[in-house]
């Protein structure tokens, strides 16, 4: 199947000489949530911009739904919805007549009891006729969102959707993306909340100084760079480690009593769990506790850019 | 044409001006009646009249362009450049319409309110002085043209601007003084020859003596060249608008 959003070696210098984005190719399959990470300034606004229409490229190719997205920008930019990263909105106008006008500019005819549907669903009804400033930040966004699903989209871009938002929101956010993913539509994300996107997201681009280090699914690039580290617990303090023990890769713990071991969880491949196990007890040290612990995407995400740094 | 989204910029825009109605349409009231007392009164008491024309009527359609002008280059101003301003641009930018229908929606607003101020002089001026407007028809072909090239020139300017400063330049130290010198409260034939001449490359008199000519068959030039004249200036507006368009100059990085 073709995919939704296919971007192909997409270049972005800014008229001061910035390349915001040296070769960007991705392709997005229809119906995913795929989140992109990356650290401030590594191109992300940049690239939902372009894809959106709000900025220009300086080469390369774009196309969602198979439209590409400079010739045929109608029929690509009536797929897509996108909730910026600032909080653009008319201060002075009110809730329900700004998520109208939204609808209108996609060139569908007006149609209350769908942005009912909408301002329900992000609880915003009882605020439709409030003037935007009289929202709170977290209303604000929620607003956003409204304005984005108003048209109806087949693709939606949340350019940090959590930044800076309350608990409450970003659990119904989380929900309308889920039904929204239920319902067929596309999904694209940028996050630094990591765990969110480790436990959303379908996949995962890792953006750094505008380039793709890699995309992949989330649970295989868990699984893949998923480092795992033991902590174990003794019955005594360990000043040094025990002749017996030299070949693992064992280093000092939380505290004194512990030892903290590191391994790469690979299928098909033994840790060596049981034969470090054996081999404490029989180095006359006794056991309290072992507990483990997966790296999260963070630590995943900071070695690969630090890779792409060397 | 995405009529639908021209259509909801427009709604969107007039509605702006009909929440602030009584602003929109008091000041310029206040401060054409303001002028009928002082140049109306204090110096029609000492030129009766133009030309056959009573001073107090002479100086309507002067008045009304004045208006129109300044109104029509800040509303289409305003209208494009709060969005840059405020971010919301974004959203025009990624919808599904062109440039051309963007232009149409904020333009064709600001015309509007500017058409509807110059009438609602009109309607005040007559209070104040007794007027037949002898081709009521090209008066408001001249209207209309006059707040369309302005509201363009207005959206140009608000496309151009970076802060509010600039947004309030042009009018301020360009188009002011062009209407004011442009022959609103006299007759060219009034001025020196030498001033005379001058005149002629101020563009804003061709349009107030088309105008004028509109209400009292009265023109310091001659019809056809008020009509190419305004014609002319749409014209160059809607190319640079064209060039902005192409270029993407200042709406996108
Ligand atoms: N309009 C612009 N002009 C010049 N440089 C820009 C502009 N917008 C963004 N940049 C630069 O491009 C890079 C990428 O920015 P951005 O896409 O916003 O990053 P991210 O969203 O990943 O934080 C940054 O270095 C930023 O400073
Ligand atoms: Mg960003």
């Amino acid at each position: 199947m073709a995919p939704m959003i296919s971007v192909r070696d997409v270049r972005k210098t800014f008229d001061d000489g910035l390349d915001a984005l040296k070769g960007v190719s991705l392709d997005i399959e229809k119906g995913e949530i795929l989140a992109l990470l990356g650290p401030n300034g590594a191109g992300k606004t940049t690239l939902i911009s372009i894809i959106c229409g709000i900025s220009t490229m300086t080469s390369g190719q774009i196309s969602v739904g198979g439209h590409d997205v400079v010739n045929d920008y109608r029929a690509a930019r009536r797929l897509i919805g996108v909730v910026p990263q600032e909080i653009n909105l008319e201060p002075f106008e009110r809730v329900r007549n700004t998520v109208r006008l939204s609808r209108g500019l996609f060139g569908l005819p007006r149609n209350d009891a769908f942005i009912e549907e909408v301002l329900r669903k992000l609880s915003l009804w009882d605020k439709r006729d409030a003037q935007i400033l009289a929202l709170s930040g977290g209303m604000k966004r929620r607003v956003l969102i409204a304005k984005a699903l108003s048209h109806e989209p087949r693709v939606l871009f949340l350019d940090e959707p959590t930044a800076g938002v309350d608990v409450e929101l970003r659990k119904d956010m989380w929900q309308i993306v889920r039904d929204l993913q239920a319902a067929g539509v596309t999904i694209i994300l940028t996050t630094h909340y990591i765990e969110e996107a480790e436990a959303i997201a379908d996949r995962v681009g890792v953006i750094s100084k505008g380039e793709i280090l890699l995309v992949e699914k989330t649970g295989a690039l868990m699984r893949r760079m998923g480092r795992k580290e033991m902590i174990i617990e003794l019955q005594q303090p360990v000043s040094e480690i025990p002749e017996a023990l030299a070949k693992y890769d064992l280093g000092p713990g939380p505290d004194a009593n512990s030892l903290v071991y590191r391994y790469v969880s690979v299928p098909g491949q033994r840790p060596g769990i049981t034969s470090l196990l054996t081999d404490i007890s029989a180095a006359g040290l006794v056991l309290r506790d072992v507990q483990t612990r997966q790296s999260s995407l963070e630590d995943i995400f900071v070695d690969l850019v630090r890779e792409n740094a060397v | 044409m995405n009529w639908q989204a021209i259509l909801a910029i427009y709604r969107f825009e007039m509605a702006r001006t009909w929440r602030t109605i009584w602003q929109s349409i008091v000041s310029p009231v206040i401060s054409t009646s303001l002028y009928f007392v002082v140049f109306g009164t204090a110096i029609g008491s000492r030129i009766s009249e133009v030309e056959g024309v009573a001073y107090g009527a002479f100086i309507v359609p002067g008045l009304i362009m004045l208006s129109v002008i300044t109104q029509s280059i800040a509303n289409a101003g305003f209208g494009i450049y709060f969005p840059k301003f405020i971010g919301t641009i974004y959203e025009l930018l990624s919808a599904p319409i062109s440039f051309l229908e963007i232009v149409i929606g904020y333009v064709g607003a600001a015309a509007t309110k500017s058409a509807m101020i110059g009438l609602i002089i009109l309607a005040t001026a007559y209070l104040f002085v007794p007027m037949q407007i002898q081709h009521p028809v090209w008066m408001l072909v001249f209207l209309a043209l006059t707040c369309l090239s302005f509201s363009l020139f207005g959206f140009i300017i608000g496309i151009w601007a970076k802060n509010f400063e600039q947004l309030q330049l042009v009018p301020l130290l360009i188009v002011t003084p062009l209407v004011f010198l442009g022959g609103a409260f006299y007759s060219s034939s009034m001025l020196p020859p030498v001033w005379q001449t001058i005149t002629l490359f101020n563009p804003v008199v061709y349009l107030i003596s088309g105008f004028r000519w509109a209400f009292f068959g009265l023109a310091d030039v001659s019809l056809g060249l008020s009509l190419l004249a305004i014609l002319g200036f749409t014209g160059a507006c809607l190319g640079v608008i064209w060039w902005i368009f192409r270029t993407g100059w200042r709406i996108k990085s």
